[in-house]
Protein backbone atom coordinates (compact mmCIF):
# COMPACT_ATOMS: atom_id res chain seq x y z
CA UNK A 1 0.00 0.00 0.00
CA UNK A 2 1.40 3.30 -1.03
CA UNK A 3 0.23 6.54 0.29
CA UNK A 4 -0.01 9.89 -1.61
CA UNK A 5 3.43 11.13 0.77
CA UNK A 6 5.38 8.06 -1.02
CA UNK A 7 4.16 9.29 -4.33
CA UNK A 8 4.88 12.67 -4.21
CA UNK A 9 8.43 11.23 -2.47
CA UNK A 10 9.23 9.07 -5.89
CA UNK A 11 7.91 11.97 -7.96
CA UNK A 12 10.75 14.00 -5.96
CA UNK A 13 13.33 11.33 -6.52
CA UNK A 14 12.33 10.93 -10.49
CA UNK A 15 12.21 14.87 -11.12
CA UNK A 16 8.98 14.17 -12.19
CA UNK A 17 6.91 17.01 -11.16
CA UNK A 18 3.58 16.28 -10.21
CA UNK A 19 0.08 18.40 -9.11
CA UNK A 20 -1.49 17.78 -6.17
CA UNK A 21 -4.19 17.72 -8.18
CA UNK A 22 -2.98 14.46 -9.93
CA UNK A 23 -1.57 12.90 -6.48
CA UNK A 24 -4.82 10.48 -5.61
CA UNK A 25 -5.31 9.39 -9.23
CA UNK A 26 -1.97 8.32 -9.28
CA UNK A 27 -2.06 6.91 -6.10
CA UNK A 28 -4.93 5.03 -6.61
CA UNK A 29 -3.56 3.63 -9.58
CA UNK A 30 -0.44 2.46 -8.43
CA UNK A 31 -2.12 0.40 -5.44
CA UNK A 32 -3.85 -1.24 -8.21
CA UNK A 33 -0.67 -2.10 -10.57
CA UNK A 34 1.57 -2.80 -7.20
CA UNK A 35 -1.35 -5.32 -6.00
CA UNK A 36 -0.95 -7.03 -9.42
CA UNK A 37 3.16 -7.21 -8.82
CA UNK A 38 2.33 -9.23 -5.31
CA UNK A 39 1.81 -12.18 -7.51
CA UNK A 40 5.69 -11.87 -7.85
CA UNK A 41 6.13 -12.99 -4.20
CA UNK A 42 5.04 -16.92 -5.44
CA UNK A 43 8.48 -16.82 -7.52
CA UNK A 44 10.56 -19.95 -6.81
CA UNK A 45 14.00 -20.29 -7.65
CA UNK A 46 17.26 -18.68 -7.17
CA UNK A 47 17.54 -16.59 -10.81
CA UNK A 48 21.46 -18.80 -11.17
CA UNK A 49 21.08 -18.75 -14.90
CA UNK A 50 20.81 -14.79 -14.93
CA UNK A 51 24.51 -14.87 -12.69
CA UNK A 52 25.96 -17.13 -15.45
CA UNK A 53 26.23 -14.41 -18.16
CA UNK A 54 29.52 -12.80 -19.43
CA UNK A 55 31.01 -9.60 -20.22
CA UNK A 56 32.48 -9.57 -23.81
CA UNK A 57 35.13 -7.26 -23.27
CA UNK A 58 37.08 -5.58 -25.98
CA UNK A 59 39.91 -2.85 -26.39
CA UNK A 60 39.22 0.55 -25.98
CA UNK A 61 40.32 2.18 -29.32
CA UNK A 62 39.87 5.87 -29.55
CA UNK A 63 37.51 6.66 -32.76
CA UNK A 64 36.54 9.72 -34.69
CA UNK A 65 33.29 11.06 -33.45
CA UNK A 66 30.53 13.79 -34.60
CA UNK A 67 31.64 17.16 -35.23
CA UNK A 68 31.12 19.45 -32.27
CA UNK A 69 28.69 21.46 -34.34
CA UNK A 70 26.57 18.63 -34.88
CA UNK A 71 26.24 17.59 -31.32
CA UNK A 72 25.37 20.67 -30.02
CA UNK A 73 23.20 21.48 -32.88
CA UNK A 74 20.45 20.11 -30.74
CA UNK A 75 20.90 21.86 -27.10
CA UNK A 76 18.65 24.48 -26.22
CA UNK A 77 21.50 26.65 -24.32
CA UNK A 78 25.09 26.70 -25.00
CA UNK A 79 28.04 29.23 -24.45
CA UNK A 80 31.28 29.24 -25.83
CA UNK A 81 30.78 25.94 -27.48
CA UNK A 82 30.07 24.08 -24.43
CA UNK A 83 25.83 22.52 -23.22
CA UNK A 84 24.74 25.03 -20.85
CA UNK A 85 23.22 23.25 -18.09
CA UNK A 86 21.19 24.46 -14.66
CA UNK A 87 23.38 25.14 -11.80
CA UNK A 88 23.69 22.82 -9.53
CA UNK A 89 24.59 24.72 -5.82
CA UNK B 1 18.31 4.82 -62.21
CA UNK B 2 15.81 6.45 -59.90
CA UNK B 3 17.62 8.56 -57.32
CA UNK B 4 14.26 9.62 -55.05
CA UNK B 5 11.13 9.08 -55.13
CA UNK B 6 8.04 11.09 -54.33
CA UNK B 7 5.60 10.35 -51.39
CA UNK B 8 2.82 12.64 -50.84
CA UNK B 9 0.30 10.05 -49.31
CA UNK B 10 -3.40 10.91 -47.79
CA UNK B 11 -2.61 10.31 -44.20
CA UNK B 12 -6.07 9.78 -42.80
CA UNK B 13 -5.17 7.87 -39.94
CA UNK B 14 -2.63 9.75 -38.52
CA UNK B 15 0.00 7.25 -39.50
CA UNK B 16 2.80 9.35 -39.86
CA UNK B 17 4.48 11.85 -37.69
CA UNK B 18 6.95 13.09 -40.50
CA UNK B 19 6.51 12.62 -44.27
CA UNK B 20 9.64 12.85 -45.87
CA UNK B 21 7.70 14.14 -49.72
CA UNK B 22 11.25 13.82 -52.03
CA UNK B 23 12.52 10.47 -50.35
CA UNK B 24 16.17 9.49 -51.50
CA UNK B 25 17.04 5.95 -52.72
CA UNK B 26 19.19 3.91 -54.49
CA UNK B 27 20.44 0.57 -55.82
CA UNK B 28 20.23 -2.95 -54.21
CA UNK B 29 17.80 -5.13 -52.67
CA UNK B 30 15.15 -2.42 -51.74
CA UNK B 31 15.98 -0.22 -54.83
CA UNK B 32 13.20 2.48 -55.00
CA UNK B 33 11.27 0.41 -52.02
CA UNK B 34 8.79 2.93 -49.69
CA UNK B 35 9.59 2.02 -46.18
CA UNK B 36 8.64 3.88 -42.90
CA UNK B 37 10.39 4.09 -40.17
CA UNK B 38 8.99 4.25 -36.87
CA UNK B 39 9.62 7.40 -34.51
CA UNK B 40 12.03 6.10 -31.94
CA UNK B 41 14.52 5.01 -34.40
CA UNK B 42 17.45 8.15 -35.14
CA UNK B 43 17.29 9.15 -39.13
CA UNK B 44 19.69 11.80 -39.47
CA UNK B 45 18.08 15.25 -40.84
CA UNK B 46 15.11 13.90 -40.02
CA UNK B 47 12.85 15.08 -36.90
CA UNK B 48 12.69 11.98 -34.20
CA UNK B 49 10.49 12.68 -31.87
CA UNK B 50 9.31 9.22 -30.01
CA UNK B 51 5.90 10.74 -30.50
CA UNK B 52 7.07 12.68 -27.33
CA UNK B 53 6.63 16.66 -26.60
CA UNK B 54 10.01 16.53 -25.12
CA UNK B 55 11.76 15.80 -28.58
CA UNK B 56 9.71 17.88 -30.83
CA UNK B 57 12.34 19.64 -32.70
CA UNK B 58 15.35 16.98 -32.73
CA UNK B 59 16.84 15.98 -35.62
CA UNK B 60 19.34 13.28 -34.78
CA UNK B 61 23.03 14.12 -36.24
CA UNK B 62 23.41 10.34 -37.21
CA UNK B 63 21.28 7.47 -38.64
CA UNK B 64 20.50 4.69 -36.48
CA UNK B 65 22.12 0.70 -37.68
CA UNK B 66 19.07 -0.10 -39.71
CA UNK B 67 18.73 2.97 -40.90
CA UNK B 68 22.41 3.03 -42.50
CA UNK B 69 21.72 -0.76 -43.68
CA UNK B 70 18.21 0.54 -45.29
CA UNK B 71 19.91 3.83 -46.93
CA UNK B 72 22.52 1.04 -48.15
CA UNK B 73 19.84 -1.53 -49.99
CA UNK B 74 18.32 1.34 -51.70
CA UNK B 75 15.25 1.76 -49.85
CA UNK B 76 13.64 5.47 -49.80
CA UNK B 77 12.66 6.27 -45.97
CA UNK B 78 9.42 7.92 -46.82
CA UNK B 79 8.68 9.09 -43.38
CA UNK B 80 8.38 8.84 -39.58
CA UNK B 81 5.22 6.78 -37.96
CA UNK B 82 3.51 7.39 -34.93
CA UNK B 83 3.92 5.33 -31.58
CA UNK B 84 2.96 5.20 -28.12
CA UNK B 85 5.40 7.86 -26.59
CA UNK B 86 8.90 5.89 -26.16
CA UNK B 87 6.86 3.04 -26.80
CA UNK B 88 4.79 3.27 -23.52
CA UNK B 89 1.34 1.79 -24.66
CA UNK B 90 -0.64 -0.85 -26.77
CA UNK B 91 -2.78 1.49 -28.59
CA UNK B 92 -0.86 4.17 -30.00
CA UNK B 93 -3.48 6.54 -28.08
CA UNK B 94 -0.68 7.72 -25.83
CA UNK B 95 1.19 9.68 -28.90
CA UNK B 96 1.36 13.35 -28.01
CA UNK B 97 0.27 14.19 -31.40
CA UNK B 98 -2.81 11.87 -31.71
CA UNK B 99 -3.85 8.52 -31.99
CA UNK B 100 -3.61 6.34 -34.86
CA UNK B 101 -6.62 5.36 -36.43
CA UNK B 102 -6.94 1.45 -37.22
CA UNK B 103 -7.22 1.29 -41.14
CA UNK B 104 -9.61 -1.31 -40.63
CA UNK B 105 -12.24 0.35 -38.48
CA UNK B 106 -11.23 3.92 -37.92
CA UNK B 107 -13.42 3.59 -34.42
CA UNK B 108 -10.71 1.60 -33.22
CA UNK B 109 -7.02 1.74 -31.99
CA UNK B 110 -4.04 0.01 -34.36
CA UNK B 111 -2.50 -1.26 -31.61
CA UNK B 112 0.77 -0.54 -30.34
CA UNK B 113 3.05 0.90 -30.06
CA UNK B 114 4.26 0.90 -33.55
CA UNK B 115 0.89 1.54 -34.75
CA UNK B 116 1.65 4.24 -37.06
CA UNK B 117 4.20 1.44 -38.85
CA UNK B 118 1.23 -0.75 -38.89
CA UNK B 119 -1.69 1.40 -39.96
CA UNK B 120 1.01 2.78 -42.60
CA UNK B 121 1.59 -0.79 -44.03
CA UNK B 122 -2.04 -1.81 -43.81
CA UNK B 123 -3.51 0.79 -45.25
CA UNK B 124 -1.51 0.58 -48.57
CA UNK B 125 0.79 3.84 -47.74
CA UNK B 126 3.94 2.16 -47.93
CA UNK B 127 5.25 -1.45 -48.76
CA UNK B 128 7.14 -2.06 -45.69
CA UNK B 129 7.82 -0.51 -42.03
CA UNK B 130 10.26 -1.18 -39.20
CA UNK B 131 9.04 -0.76 -35.74
CA UNK B 132 10.66 -1.86 -32.53
CA UNK B 133 9.27 -4.44 -29.86
CA UNK B 134 9.47 -4.20 -26.21
CA UNK B 135 6.66 -6.05 -24.68
CA UNK B 136 4.75 -7.39 -28.42
CA UNK B 137 4.87 -3.82 -29.84
CA UNK B 138 5.51 -5.07 -33.18
CA UNK B 139 3.31 -8.34 -33.22
CA UNK B 140 -0.02 -6.39 -31.57
CA UNK B 141 -0.19 -3.95 -33.85
CA UNK B 142 0.45 -6.04 -36.95
CA UNK B 143 -2.51 -8.83 -35.27
CA UNK B 144 -4.77 -5.61 -34.89
CA UNK B 145 -4.47 -4.19 -38.41
CA UNK B 146 -4.56 -7.61 -40.11
CA UNK B 147 -0.66 -7.75 -41.15
CA UNK B 148 2.44 -9.67 -40.70
CA UNK B 149 5.64 -8.57 -37.74
CA UNK B 150 8.29 -10.34 -36.32
CA UNK B 151 10.09 -9.58 -33.35
CA UNK B 152 13.71 -10.97 -33.98
CA UNK B 153 15.76 -12.74 -31.44
CA UNK B 154 17.47 -10.31 -29.46
CA UNK B 155 20.23 -9.45 -30.84
CA UNK B 156 19.85 -10.31 -34.39
CA UNK B 157 19.03 -6.52 -35.08
CA UNK B 158 21.77 -3.93 -33.92
CA UNK B 159 19.98 -1.44 -31.64
CA UNK B 160 22.23 1.20 -32.20
CA UNK B 161 19.90 4.43 -32.85
CA UNK B 162 17.41 3.57 -31.30
CA UNK B 163 16.16 5.73 -28.56
CA UNK B 164 16.29 3.33 -25.74
CA UNK B 165 13.32 2.49 -23.31
CA UNK B 166 14.34 -0.80 -22.13
CA UNK B 167 17.20 -2.06 -23.76
CA UNK B 168 16.92 -5.69 -22.21
CA UNK B 169 13.82 -6.03 -23.64
CA UNK B 170 13.68 -4.18 -26.96
CA UNK B 171 14.44 -5.18 -30.42
CA UNK B 172 13.83 -3.77 -33.96
CA UNK B 173 12.03 -5.97 -36.68
CA UNK B 174 10.12 -5.99 -40.17
CA UNK B 175 6.67 -5.48 -40.82
CA UNK B 176 4.73 -5.93 -43.84
CA UNK B 177 1.65 -7.01 -45.57
CA UNK B 178 3.23 -10.65 -46.51
CA UNK B 179 5.39 -13.02 -45.15
CA UNK B 180 8.01 -13.11 -48.37
CA UNK B 181 8.29 -9.21 -47.61
CA UNK B 182 9.15 -9.39 -43.81
CA UNK B 183 11.41 -12.15 -44.30
CA UNK B 184 13.27 -9.60 -47.36
CA UNK B 185 13.28 -6.84 -44.65
CA UNK B 186 14.37 -8.71 -41.88
CA UNK B 187 17.75 -10.13 -44.16
CA UNK B 188 18.59 -6.00 -45.12
CA UNK B 189 18.14 -5.08 -41.18
CA UNK B 190 19.90 -8.33 -39.39
CA UNK B 191 23.61 -8.53 -38.93
CA UNK B 192 26.20 -7.91 -36.13
CA UNK B 193 26.72 -4.22 -35.56
CA UNK B 194 29.77 -3.60 -32.82
CA UNK B 195 28.26 -0.16 -32.03
CA UNK B 196 25.29 -1.95 -29.60
CA UNK B 197 27.25 -4.17 -27.23
CA UNK B 198 24.52 -7.26 -27.33
CA UNK B 199 24.79 -7.44 -31.31
CA UNK B 200 25.42 -11.09 -32.30
CA UNK B 201 26.95 -11.74 -35.57
CA UNK B 202 24.14 -14.04 -36.58
CA UNK B 203 23.32 -13.01 -40.16
CA UNK B 204 19.77 -13.47 -41.59
CA UNK B 205 19.65 -15.12 -44.96
CA UNK B 206 16.73 -17.16 -45.71
CA UNK B 207 13.96 -17.56 -48.36
CA UNK B 208 10.64 -18.52 -46.75
CA UNK B 209 10.46 -22.07 -47.46
CA UNK B 210 6.51 -23.26 -46.67
CA UNK B 211 7.45 -27.17 -46.18
CA UNK B 212 6.54 -27.40 -42.48
CA UNK B 213 5.83 -31.52 -42.43
CA UNK B 214 6.71 -32.96 -39.41
CA UNK B 215 7.05 -30.38 -37.46
CA UNK B 216 6.13 -30.22 -34.01
CA UNK B 217 4.17 -26.98 -32.69
CA UNK B 218 3.55 -26.47 -29.02
CA UNK B 219 0.12 -24.87 -27.99
CA UNK B 220 0.53 -23.95 -24.62
CA UNK B 221 -2.55 -24.14 -22.68
CA UNK B 222 -2.35 -20.57 -20.94
CA UNK B 223 -2.87 -19.02 -24.30
CA UNK B 224 -6.32 -20.51 -24.85
CA UNK B 225 -7.23 -20.10 -21.28
CA UNK B 226 -8.73 -17.32 -19.05
CA UNK B 227 -8.65 -13.81 -20.66
CA UNK B 228 -8.47 -15.05 -23.98
CA UNK B 229 -11.54 -14.04 -26.23
CA UNK B 230 -13.60 -17.50 -27.02
CA UNK B 231 -14.11 -16.08 -30.73
CA UNK B 232 -10.33 -14.83 -31.31
CA UNK B 233 -9.20 -18.57 -29.32
CA UNK B 234 -11.73 -20.17 -31.90
CA UNK B 235 -9.86 -18.65 -35.08
CA UNK B 236 -6.44 -19.20 -34.08
CA UNK B 237 -7.67 -22.64 -33.54
CA UNK B 238 -8.71 -23.27 -37.04
CA UNK B 239 -5.08 -21.59 -38.42
CA UNK B 240 -3.24 -24.51 -35.78
CA UNK B 241 -5.51 -26.92 -37.40
CA UNK B 242 -4.47 -25.87 -40.97
CA UNK B 243 -0.99 -26.12 -40.05
CA UNK B 244 -1.93 -29.90 -38.90
CA UNK B 245 -3.14 -30.52 -42.23
CA UNK B 246 -0.08 -29.27 -43.68
CA UNK B 247 2.10 -31.98 -42.09
CA UNK B 248 2.89 -30.58 -38.32
CA UNK B 249 1.43 -32.18 -35.44
CA UNK B 250 0.04 -30.32 -32.50
CA UNK B 251 1.04 -30.79 -29.46
CA UNK B 252 -0.10 -29.56 -25.74
CA UNK B 253 2.02 -27.89 -23.34
CA UNK B 254 2.18 -25.57 -20.34
CA UNK B 255 4.04 -22.25 -19.26
CA UNK B 256 3.24 -22.26 -15.71
CA UNK B 257 5.92 -18.79 -15.37
CA UNK B 258 3.15 -17.50 -17.75
CA UNK B 259 1.51 -16.48 -14.01
CA UNK B 260 4.25 -13.97 -13.19
CA UNK B 261 5.50 -12.95 -16.68
CA UNK B 262 3.44 -10.00 -17.22
CA UNK B 263 4.57 -8.73 -13.62
CA UNK B 264 7.81 -9.36 -14.23
CA UNK B 265 7.77 -7.51 -18.10
CA UNK B 266 6.18 -4.81 -16.09
CA UNK B 267 8.72 -4.52 -13.55
CA UNK B 268 11.54 -5.11 -15.77
CA UNK B 269 10.40 -2.50 -18.13
CA UNK B 270 9.44 0.19 -15.44
CA UNK B 271 12.79 -0.12 -14.14
CA UNK B 272 14.93 0.37 -17.22
CA UNK B 273 12.39 3.43 -18.38
CA UNK B 274 13.10 5.04 -15.13
CA UNK B 275 17.02 5.14 -15.91
CA UNK B 276 16.83 5.59 -19.79
CA UNK B 277 14.62 8.45 -19.68
CA UNK B 278 16.60 10.51 -17.22
CA UNK B 279 18.70 11.46 -20.13
CA UNK B 280 15.82 13.98 -21.03
CA UNK B 281 16.23 16.99 -18.75
CA UNK B 282 16.47 19.77 -21.48
CA UNK B 283 20.12 20.44 -21.68
CA UNK B 284 21.47 18.21 -24.26
CA UNK B 285 17.91 18.16 -26.56
CA UNK B 286 14.30 19.31 -26.37
CA UNK B 287 12.99 22.30 -24.55
CA UNK B 288 15.18 24.21 -22.88
CA UNK B 289 15.37 23.47 -18.73
CA UNK B 290 15.35 26.84 -17.01
CA UNK B 291 19.44 27.54 -16.34
CA UNK B 292 18.64 30.00 -13.85
CA UNK B 293 17.05 27.51 -11.96
CA UNK B 294 18.11 25.02 -9.23
CA UNK B 295 18.79 21.45 -11.51
CA UNK B 296 16.21 19.84 -9.42
CA UNK B 297 13.27 22.55 -10.12
CA UNK B 298 14.73 23.20 -13.57
CA UNK B 299 14.88 19.24 -14.77
CA UNK B 300 11.18 19.27 -13.01
CA UNK B 301 9.35 21.65 -14.79
CA UNK B 302 10.66 20.48 -18.50
CA UNK B 303 9.72 16.32 -17.66
CA UNK B 304 6.23 17.87 -16.41
CA UNK B 305 5.44 19.33 -19.46
CA UNK B 306 7.63 17.45 -21.85
CA UNK B 307 6.38 13.68 -20.74
CA UNK B 308 2.68 12.45 -21.13
CA UNK B 309 0.81 11.11 -18.44
CA UNK B 310 1.83 7.07 -19.15
CA UNK B 311 5.44 7.54 -19.42
CA UNK B 312 5.77 9.81 -15.98
CA UNK B 313 3.50 6.90 -14.41
CA UNK B 314 6.21 4.16 -15.68
CA UNK B 315 9.45 6.38 -14.60
CA UNK B 316 7.71 7.01 -11.41
CA UNK B 317 6.36 2.65 -11.16
CA UNK B 318 10.20 1.86 -12.46
CA UNK B 319 11.68 4.50 -9.96
CA UNK B 320 9.81 3.11 -6.75
CA UNK B 321 10.99 -0.98 -7.98
CA UNK B 322 14.33 -0.14 -7.80
CA UNK B 323 13.92 2.28 -4.22
CA UNK B 324 15.65 0.90 -1.26
CA UNK B 325 13.71 -1.01 0.44
CA UNK B 326 11.57 -2.52 -2.47
CA UNK B 327 14.24 -3.57 -4.65
CA UNK B 328 14.52 -7.27 -3.38
CA UNK B 329 10.40 -7.58 -3.30
CA UNK B 330 10.20 -6.40 -6.66
CA UNK B 331 13.05 -5.84 -9.22
CA UNK B 332 15.11 -8.67 -7.70
CA UNK B 333 11.89 -11.17 -8.10
CA UNK B 334 10.91 -9.97 -11.71
CA UNK B 335 14.92 -11.20 -12.50
CA UNK B 336 14.08 -14.18 -11.09
CA UNK B 337 10.51 -14.90 -13.04
CA UNK B 338 12.00 -14.16 -16.37
CA UNK B 339 15.25 -16.53 -15.77
CA UNK B 340 12.09 -18.89 -15.11
CA UNK B 341 10.16 -17.86 -18.11
CA UNK B 342 13.44 -18.55 -20.23
CA UNK B 343 14.05 -22.11 -18.58
CA UNK B 344 10.04 -22.91 -19.43
CA UNK B 345 10.60 -21.64 -22.96
CA UNK B 346 14.11 -24.21 -23.11
CA UNK B 347 11.99 -26.79 -21.75
CA UNK B 348 9.57 -26.79 -24.33
CA UNK B 349 11.20 -25.90 -27.37
CA UNK B 350 13.92 -28.86 -26.67
CA UNK B 351 10.83 -30.84 -27.73
CA UNK B 352 8.66 -29.14 -30.27
CA UNK B 353 10.13 -26.89 -32.95
CA UNK B 354 7.54 -23.58 -32.63
CA UNK B 355 5.28 -22.77 -30.24
CA UNK B 356 1.79 -20.91 -31.52
CA UNK B 357 -1.25 -19.69 -30.02
CA UNK B 358 -2.88 -16.07 -30.37
CA UNK B 359 -0.91 -13.11 -30.94
CA UNK B 360 -3.67 -10.44 -28.74
CA UNK B 361 -5.76 -12.09 -25.85
CA UNK B 362 -8.80 -9.76 -28.04
CA UNK B 363 -9.49 -7.80 -31.50
CA UNK B 364 -8.65 -4.48 -31.69
CA UNK B 365 -10.05 -1.99 -28.58
CA UNK B 366 -11.98 0.91 -29.54
CA UNK B 367 -10.38 4.36 -29.14
CA UNK B 368 -10.70 5.53 -25.58
CA UNK B 369 -11.99 1.91 -24.36
CA UNK B 370 -8.81 0.77 -22.20
CA UNK B 371 -8.91 4.07 -19.80
CA UNK B 372 -7.24 2.51 -16.96
CA UNK B 373 -3.60 1.33 -17.06
CA UNK B 374 -3.68 -1.99 -15.33
CA UNK B 375 -6.51 -3.34 -17.81
CA UNK B 376 -4.39 -2.30 -20.75
CA UNK B 377 -1.25 -3.96 -18.89
CA UNK B 378 -2.95 -7.52 -19.04
CA UNK B 379 -3.61 -7.08 -23.05
CA UNK B 380 0.38 -7.61 -23.37
CA UNK B 381 -0.11 -10.86 -21.87
CA UNK B 382 0.84 -13.15 -25.07
CA UNK B 383 2.99 -10.97 -26.08
CA UNK B 384 5.41 -10.45 -23.61
CA UNK B 385 6.57 -13.89 -22.73
CA UNK B 386 8.59 -14.07 -25.94
CA UNK B 387 10.52 -10.49 -25.22
CA UNK B 388 11.38 -12.08 -21.90
CA UNK B 389 13.02 -15.00 -22.97
CA UNK B 390 14.29 -13.18 -26.19
CA UNK B 391 13.31 -15.43 -28.75
CA UNK B 392 11.72 -14.79 -31.83
CA UNK B 393 8.00 -14.01 -32.56
CA UNK B 394 5.75 -13.55 -35.25
CA UNK B 395 2.42 -12.77 -36.12
CA UNK B 396 0.21 -13.48 -39.20
CA UNK B 397 -3.00 -12.95 -39.90
CA UNK B 398 -5.16 -15.67 -39.85
CA UNK B 399 -8.78 -14.63 -39.75
CA UNK B 400 -10.90 -12.47 -38.42
CA UNK B 401 -13.38 -12.24 -35.19
CA UNK B 402 -16.39 -9.71 -35.22
CA UNK B 403 -15.01 -8.52 -38.32
CA UNK B 404 -11.33 -7.47 -37.40
CA UNK B 405 -8.34 -9.25 -37.83
CA UNK B 406 -6.83 -11.95 -35.39
CA UNK B 407 -2.88 -12.46 -35.53
CA UNK B 408 -1.67 -16.00 -35.28
CA UNK B 409 1.83 -16.04 -33.34
CA UNK B 410 4.33 -18.41 -33.48
CA UNK B 411 7.19 -18.48 -31.19
CA UNK B 412 10.77 -20.40 -31.98
CA UNK B 413 13.90 -21.27 -30.32
CA UNK B 414 16.83 -18.32 -29.81
CA UNK B 415 18.29 -17.31 -33.52
CA UNK B 416 15.68 -19.92 -35.59
CA UNK B 417 13.61 -17.05 -36.31
CA UNK B 418 13.58 -18.54 -40.02
CA UNK B 419 11.97 -21.05 -38.26
CA UNK B 420 9.18 -18.97 -37.43
CA UNK B 421 9.08 -17.70 -40.56
CA UNK B 422 8.41 -20.34 -42.80
CA UNK B 423 5.71 -21.61 -40.48
CA UNK B 424 3.75 -18.13 -40.61
CA UNK B 425 4.95 -18.47 -44.70
CA UNK B 426 3.21 -22.22 -44.64
CA UNK B 427 0.24 -20.83 -43.25
CA UNK B 428 0.05 -18.09 -45.32
CA UNK B 429 0.21 -20.02 -48.95
CA UNK B 430 -2.19 -22.60 -47.16
CA UNK B 431 -4.75 -19.81 -47.20
CA UNK B 432 -4.17 -17.22 -49.82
Amino acid sequence: MVTEQDVQHIAELADIGIDEAELGTFTAQFNAILDYFDVLDRVQGDGAGARDLINVMREDVVEPSLPQEDVLRNAPAQEDGFIKAPRVM
Amino acid sequence: MQSEISFDPDDRYNAFLAICRKAPCGTGPLAGVAVAVKDNISTKGIETTCASKILKGYVPPYDAHVVELLRQSGAAIVGKTNMDEFGMGTTTENSAFGPTLNPADTGRVPGGSSGGSAAAVAAGMVRMAIGTDTGGSIRCPAAFCGIVGLKPTYGRVSRFGLIAYSNSLEQIGPMATNVTDVSLLMQVIAGHDRRDTTSYNHPYRHTPDADIKGLKIGIPNEYFGAGVDKKVAGVVERAIARLGELGATPVPCSIPSMEYALAAYYVTCTSEASSNLARFDGVRYGPAADTKKPWHDAYRDVRRAGFGTEVRRRIMLGTFALSSGYYGKYYAKAQIARENVKKDFSRILAGVDVIAGPTMPTIAFKLGEKSDPLSMYLADILTVPANLAGIPAISVPCGKADGMPVGLQIMGRPFADERVVDVAYAYEQAVA
